[in-house]
């Protein structure tokens, strides 16, 4: 299609583009740089030993452990919102979609801090907690209501215009043809979303096992025990072990750029069965 | 044989369905025709169970079918946009109903294979059983829905606007191939369509709708001969509609006369159809406005002395015969005038 | 008769919605009353304390004030970004759109020590700037410029994919120039959902802590952000004024959730009344 009318000059085409990759290499590109080399500035022996140390693979145990938890119970919520939602009608339906858009407005250090007034030594339950022997702020179990409370819209953003925009058409079909409800969701929706769904968890893992703010909160920070990766980075860097924090958050690095690059995937391959790549 | 009974749905201040009743004969293939909003799709919907009324019954075969789930009804339906699967072949579209029944009432494998090959062949697609929706066509997937609804064996068969999202030729032709099809298996139908042509060539019988009431019930010839309503009479084919003025049991239509017996005094609207008024040279009582050669017909707009506008249709002999031109005073006669009391429009 | 029948044909209502409900009362709901629960407990007086306290006024002057400086930023850069993403193109720019939604994906904590090492004086672009940036206020506008990047890119892109190309030819053919067809004709197209995009951008800086903590400096009173006051309040134990801080923070969220919500509507509208 050639739309000669629209073509802006050449040189306010380069100018434009220089600007806007100079602003990214400034703002992204470098960054992503800046990790790798701080990490690996004391070669490359320095960079697997602090990898290999034993509170760091704690964290990385801890980090795995909590992503583990978190990602399939947010899908499982995922899920049943996004059924409920897309494939009926009912009232309130627009505020459960806006409760379910509501990690990404609050802080991350309140979405800590509200299970730190509910769990914590002085807070609601603080005391009956203390009685049964239970922890669960500044222990695991205090990590992981953090991590869901963050990551959980993930999953379910997702899948609901996706589901929505299936329409209810096809779930109508099979139930003219006999199948019951759960035969419905497994033959006919869940095909019809694998991608999206796929795309929503690994979101949903990368936010969980990246994120500082609330857990940093609820876990106490002890070392070894109550430590996250990203948590982890933070110890080292304050405690000036620049090669040992550069050399987790490398991971984090890593981590990120194939979720990236598997989101990209799937968004190149399967345009049609992504919602994100109408709305996003 | 189907009852419906006393059917009303309203979706919220809307009525969709008001008070509705209507028996469906055994294998008889009948059509719900009627604009938008007249309820047709909501009485098909209900009829498979895929809306449940807010008043009425629902009776399949002599037994209250009201509260039955739609999967236990075994009706077959075929959706306007074909809800095919779309990560399934054609193939396991079509054995999708097979696959899910339980226990003893499914068949084996290779059996469901054999019943999906028969119905394939059927509906013309044998050679693309694996092929997926998006590779097919438009007709090709609509006859694949109807494969697949046929493969339950249900005791009835529902279709929603079935050609309404293809091309004009390939609706023609799969009409003329689903009239064949009802033909051979005699299964009863039911089909919702807005496009009157489609209703009166397919249907045994035509259930009019307007504004979720019924209008008439009858074949195809009937209701256009004898349209019950103003309704009916507009809805099926070309009318001018005139003012008319009743007394002592005859209208006065322009300058026609017309006997109607029963119709009390006073306005009424009398309906003409274009084909039925005859033109000739002599009394003139229009003028041509405007002429259109449409094929074989020709199309006059004519305004009457009074400046009422009327349309005419007559062939293209005639017209040439008559050596018609715009401008031309003409006479005319009606062959046929259907009048209506005011309070019946 | 029909009373007292299912009202749902599809099946699985109850237990989804049941189940999504419950889920989201107990991670959500329930915790937040908490909070609600405990501001409300605390007497006015002690809310006005807090709230007038200089070191608190100062840091949400810093996060909001610093907030929307880096929003408008973003709205600048990222609207020129999506516009060199949709309408040309050049080698790598498949690369380059992937990236955009590195902040989304990077570890906020990884992100803040790398913003460090780069914007440190001793860094690979501090050493070649006129001011410092790091452990100033102006590395906290840094860090949420980086945060914010994604949030009007990704709004703005699709809608500027939609323009529809006859309405620019169209405003051509009637003698308006580039530089005017942009301003007349796709600007206000892309209005609104730029608008969205820079209060999502704003939304997320405002409440942003492990991105900034590392390159903000973190002086009380100068370089201090709220997250990081309310953090330090608990650490103190002082749970009343962590909540109260929290609490107002809160409001301030909720009302923009809103803004932005009932922008994406009137857009909508907009958008539906138009076409």
């Amino acid at each position: 299609m050639n739309r000669a009318a629209l073509k802006d000059p050449a040189w306010v085409r380069w100018s434009l583009t220089a600007l806007a990759l100079t602003f990214l290499l400034a703002f992204l590109a470098l960054p992503l740089a800046a990790v790798l080399t701080e990490a690996l500035r004391k070669g490359v022996g320095a960079y697997a030993a602090s990898l290999g140390g034993e509170d760091t693979l704690a964290a990385i145990r801890l980090t795995l452990i909590v992503a583990a938890i978190a990602v399939p119970l947010n899908l499982i919520f995922g899920l049943c919102a996004s059924w409920a939602i897309a494939k009926f009608d009912f009232a309130g339906k627009a505020w459960l979609v806006s409760l379910i858009d509501l990690p990404f407005s609050v802080s991350p250090v309140i979405s800590g801090l509200i299970y730190v007034l509910l769990f914590g030594a002085q807070g609601l339950f603080g005391e009956a907690l203390r009685d049964h022997g239970v922890r669960i702020v500044f222990a695991v179990p205090g990590i992981v209501l953090a991590t869901i409370f963050v990551t959980f819209p993930f999953v379910a953003r997702e899948l609901i215009p996706l589901m929505e925009q299936q329409g209810r058409d096809e779930e109508e079909a099979a139930l003219t043809l006999g199948a019951g409800g759960l035969r419905t969701f497994l033959s006919v929706t869940l095909p019809n979303v694998k991608w999206g769904l796929l795309y929503g968890v690994l979101l949903c893992n990368a936010r969980a096992m990246g994120e500082f703010g609330a857990v940093s909160v609820v876990s106490g920070h002890i070392r070894g025990l109550t430590n996250t990766m990203p948590l982890h980075v933070e110890i080292l860097y304050n405690e000036y072990d620049f090669v040992g924090a550069f050399a987790v958050a490398s991971l984090l690095a890593v981590l990120a750029l194939v979720t990236l690059g598997a989101k990209s995937a799937l968004e190149w391959w399967h345009r049609d069965e992504l919602a994100a790549a109408a709305r996003h | 044989m189907i009852h419906v009974e006393h059917l009303t749905k309203r979706f919220g201040a809307f009525t969709a369905l008001d008070d509705v009743s209507l028996a469906v004969p055994d294998g008889r293939l009948v059509a719900l025709l009627g604009p938008s909003g007249s309820g047709k799709t909501t009485l098909l919907r209900i009829l498979a169970g895929l809306d449940h009324p807010d008043a009425g019954s629902v009776h399949l075969d002599g037994l209250d079918a009201t509260a039955v789930k739609t999967r236990d009804r075994r009706v077959g339906f075929v959706f306007q946009h074909y809800a095919l699967f779309r990560h399934m072949s054609v193939t396991e579209n079509v054995a999708f109903g097979l696959n899910v029944r339980k226990g003893p009432g499914k068949p084996a494998k290779a059996e469901i294979a054999r019943r999906v090959g028969t119905l394939l062949d059927l509906v013309q697609l044998g050679g693309l059983a694996g092929r997926y929706p998006s590779q097919l066509s438009g007709g090709q997937r609509q006859r694949v829905a109807l494969a697949r609804a046929l493969a339950v064996e249900p005791r009835l068969l529902l279709l929603d606007e079935p050609f309404g999202a293809l091309d004009a030729q390939v609706r023609k032709d799969l009409r003329r191939w689903l009239r064949q099809l009802h033909d051979e298996m005699g299964l009863t139908s039911v089909f919702v369509t807005h496009d009157q042509e489609e209703a009166l060539e397919l249907a045994d019988e035509v259930v009019v709708m307007s504004k979720g009431r019924i209008e008439q019930i009858g074949s195809p010839a009937e209701i256009y001969d004898n349209p019950a309503t103003p309704f009916v009479f507009q809805f099926l084919g070309n009318a001018n509609r005139l003012e008319a003025s009743i007394a002592g049991g005859v209208a006065r239509v322009g300058h026609w006369r017309v006997a109607a017996p029963g119709i009390p005094d006073g306005p009424g609207v009398a309906f003409i159809r274009p084909h039925e008024i005859d033109v000739d040279l002599a009394d003139p009582v229009a003028a041509i406005r405007h002429q259109v050669v449409l094929g074989p017909v020709v199309r006059l707009d004519l305004a009457l002395a009074d400046g009422t506008a009327v349309e005419a249709a007559i062939d293209r002999e005639t017209h040439a015969r008559l050596a018609l031109r715009p401008g031309q005073p003409v006479g005319l006669t009606a062959r046929r005038i259907r009048i209506f009391a005011e309070n019946e429009v | 008769m029909a009373k007292g029948i299912a009202r749902r044909i599809i099946p699985g209502f109850a237990p989804t919605l049941g189940l999504a409900l419950a889920y989201l009362s107990l991670v959500v709901l329930i915790p937040l009353a908490a909070l609600v629960l405990k501001a409300a407990g605390m007497g006015a007086a002690q809310w006005l304390d807090t709230l007038t306290d200089a070191r608190v006024l100062a840091a949400f002057k810093l996060s909001f004030g610093g907030a929307l400086a880096a929003a408008l930023v973003n709205g600048l850069f990222g609207l020129l970004i999506a516009w060199v993403l949709v309408r040309y193109s050049f080698p790598g720019r498949k690369l380059v759109d992937a990236l955009i939604d590195l902040p989304f994906a990077l570890p906020t904590a990884v992100a803040g020590i790398a913003l460090t090492a780069l914007y440190a004086p001793a860094g690979w672009i501090g050493r070649f700037l006129p001011v410092q940036v790091a452990f100033t206020p102006l590395g906290v506008v840094v860090a949420m410029i980086f945060i914010g990047v994604p949030f009007v890119v990704r709004t703005v892109e699709p809608v500027l994919q939609d323009v529809d190309a006859e309405l620019e030819e169209a405003a051509a053919s009637l003698g308006a120039s580039r530089p005017q067809t942009f301003r007349l004709v796709v600007l206000p197209a892309v209005g609104p959902a730029l608008l969205t995009g820079i209060s999502l951008s704003f939304a997320r800086a405002e409440g942003e802590y492990g991105s900034i903590i590392f390159i903000a400096g973190n002086l009380p009173g100068v370089s201090e952000i709220v997250p990081l006051l309310i953090v330090t309040k608990l650490e103190q134990y002082d749970y009343v004024g962590a909540t109260a801080i929290a609490a107002l923070m809160l409001l301030v969220s909720f009302a923009m959730l809103l803004a932005v919500n009932l922008l994406q509507k009137w857009n909508r509208q907009r958008m539906g009344a138009a076409s």
